[in-house]
């Protein structure tokens, strides 16, 4: 009876701590796969690193110069990193964008102005 | 004598050395100064070209040849007609004002001379003036006049001081009050920033020849309103601006505006 007991939370123990390391402490971000387009405009280090420099420089650009359908765009990254499932970048906690700035605890005012969703008839990534 | 270090020179010439090091520094500097110059408008070629190439309008950029601007005919333009403010609202996103502080890109406004009765409809909306006082003003540098004569307010950078509202004589611009959500992805616009007619901008470098006020009162069958390169002797407007008499609001101000209007 008492090694029975003993058994059992052993077993309780261990399956506890299976989960805790597989968890972590933190949850780690979900990355939906993009659901449009075969590659992404840089690979994938470069866009995790510097996305927010491209964006910035572009934005500057696109704003004052006028010029647009250049590469970095963020309707461009909206277009393809929609989810499947809300259409959105932003408007869930598993979506593209938010998922890593929640985890990375960086708060990003983009989409207090900029749609989250792709426009109706959006053709995805350009080149 | 014959320890004497190399270099030391006899008594009759000292000077060449340190005059050659002190050329030999300026060019090294010239020479920085050079290439930092000639790298950073390569840079930006390049993306210029890539944009050109990318894009499937034209995506070269505001032209700084042309200027835009519109031509209103109030002779034709219907009173209570406001098809020109609802398609602003639809393109724009900004949904149907409800309150008196919500955006508002054209106002409809109604004019009558006292003395003689005669009255007149228009609507009145940013006029993209050549010396826009909204941009003298702005202390951080967001409102700004485009190469092609557009004046917009880039968000990025606008602090929401309103000190452009005060300084247009037009009262063309608005601040926006509340949170916002659904806006388009062509036009984001959001709470605690000062917003005005931006010509349809996406619509213009996109390459299309018409805003969405021009559209829809071309398709109401009015055609009061006439959108077009002021810059161009071929366009229509210019055609149209060199045959009838037009006049520019507050033109007393010399603030030179793109929107000029017929019939008041």
């Amino acid at each position: 009876m008492r090694g029975r007991l003993v058994l059992v939370i052993a077993v309780v123990l261990g399956a506890t701590a299976a989960v805790a390391a597989t968890a972590g402490r933190t949850p780690a971000p979900v990355i939906e796969r993009a659901t449009k387009g075969e590659r992404c405009v840089e690979d994938t280090a470069t866009m995790r690193r510097n996305h927010m420099r491209m964006l910035e420089h572009q934005r500057d650009d696109t704003v004052h110069g006028g010029i647009r359908g250049a590469k970095h765009s963020l309707k461009g990254c909206i277009d393809c990193h929609a989810s499947a499932t809300t259409g959105s970048v932003a408007a869930a906690p598993g979506d593209f964008c938010v998922s890593c700035h929640a985890y990375a605890a960086v708060k990003i005012d983009c989409f207090d102005c900029h749609a989250t969703k792709p426009a109706a008839g959006a053709v995805g990534v350009r080149r | 004598m014959s320890a004497r270090p190399p270099g030391g020179g006899t008594p009759g010439k000292p000077q060449p050395a340190p005059e050659s090091a002190a050329r030999r520094a300026w060019l090294g500097v010239a020479a920085a100064g050079l290439a930092g110059v000639v790298l950073a408008p390569g840079i930006r070629l390049i993306e210029v070209a890539q944009a050109q190439s990318t894009g499937g309008s034209p995506g070269g950029g505001a032209d700084p040849k042309v200027r835009w601007g519109l031509l209103i005919d109030t002779t034709r333009c219907a009173s209570g007609c406001t098809e020109c403010v609802d398609a602003c609202n639809r393109e724009n996103g900004l949904g149907t004002p409800s309150r008196s502080t919500d955006a508002r890109w054209i106002r409809k406004v109604e004019i009558k001379e006292i003395r003689t009765g005669r009255t007149a409809s228009l609507p009145v909306m940013c006029q993209h003036c050549a010396s826009p006082p909204c941009v003298d003003v702005c202390p951080t540098g967001a409102s700004f006049k485009r190469a092609d004569g557009i004046v917009l307010v880039d968000r990025h950078t606008c602090i929401g001081c309103r000190y452009c509202m005060m300084a247009c004589p037009y009262k063309a611009r608005s601040f926006v009050h509340e949170p916002l959500t659904g806006q388009l992805p062509d036009v984001p616009r959001g709470k605690g920033c000062v917003e005005s007619c931006t010509l349809c901008v996406h619509r213009i470098d996109r390459g299309e020849k018409t805003t969405a006020c021009a559209q829809a009162c071309t398709q109401a069958g009015h055609g009061a309103i006439v959108f077009g390169d002021l810059n161009d002797p071929a366009s229509e407007i210019s055609r149209r601006i060199r045959e009838i008499q037009t006049t520019q609001l507050r033109a007393d101000l010399r603030l030179d505006p793109g929107v000029r209007y017929h019939g008041i």
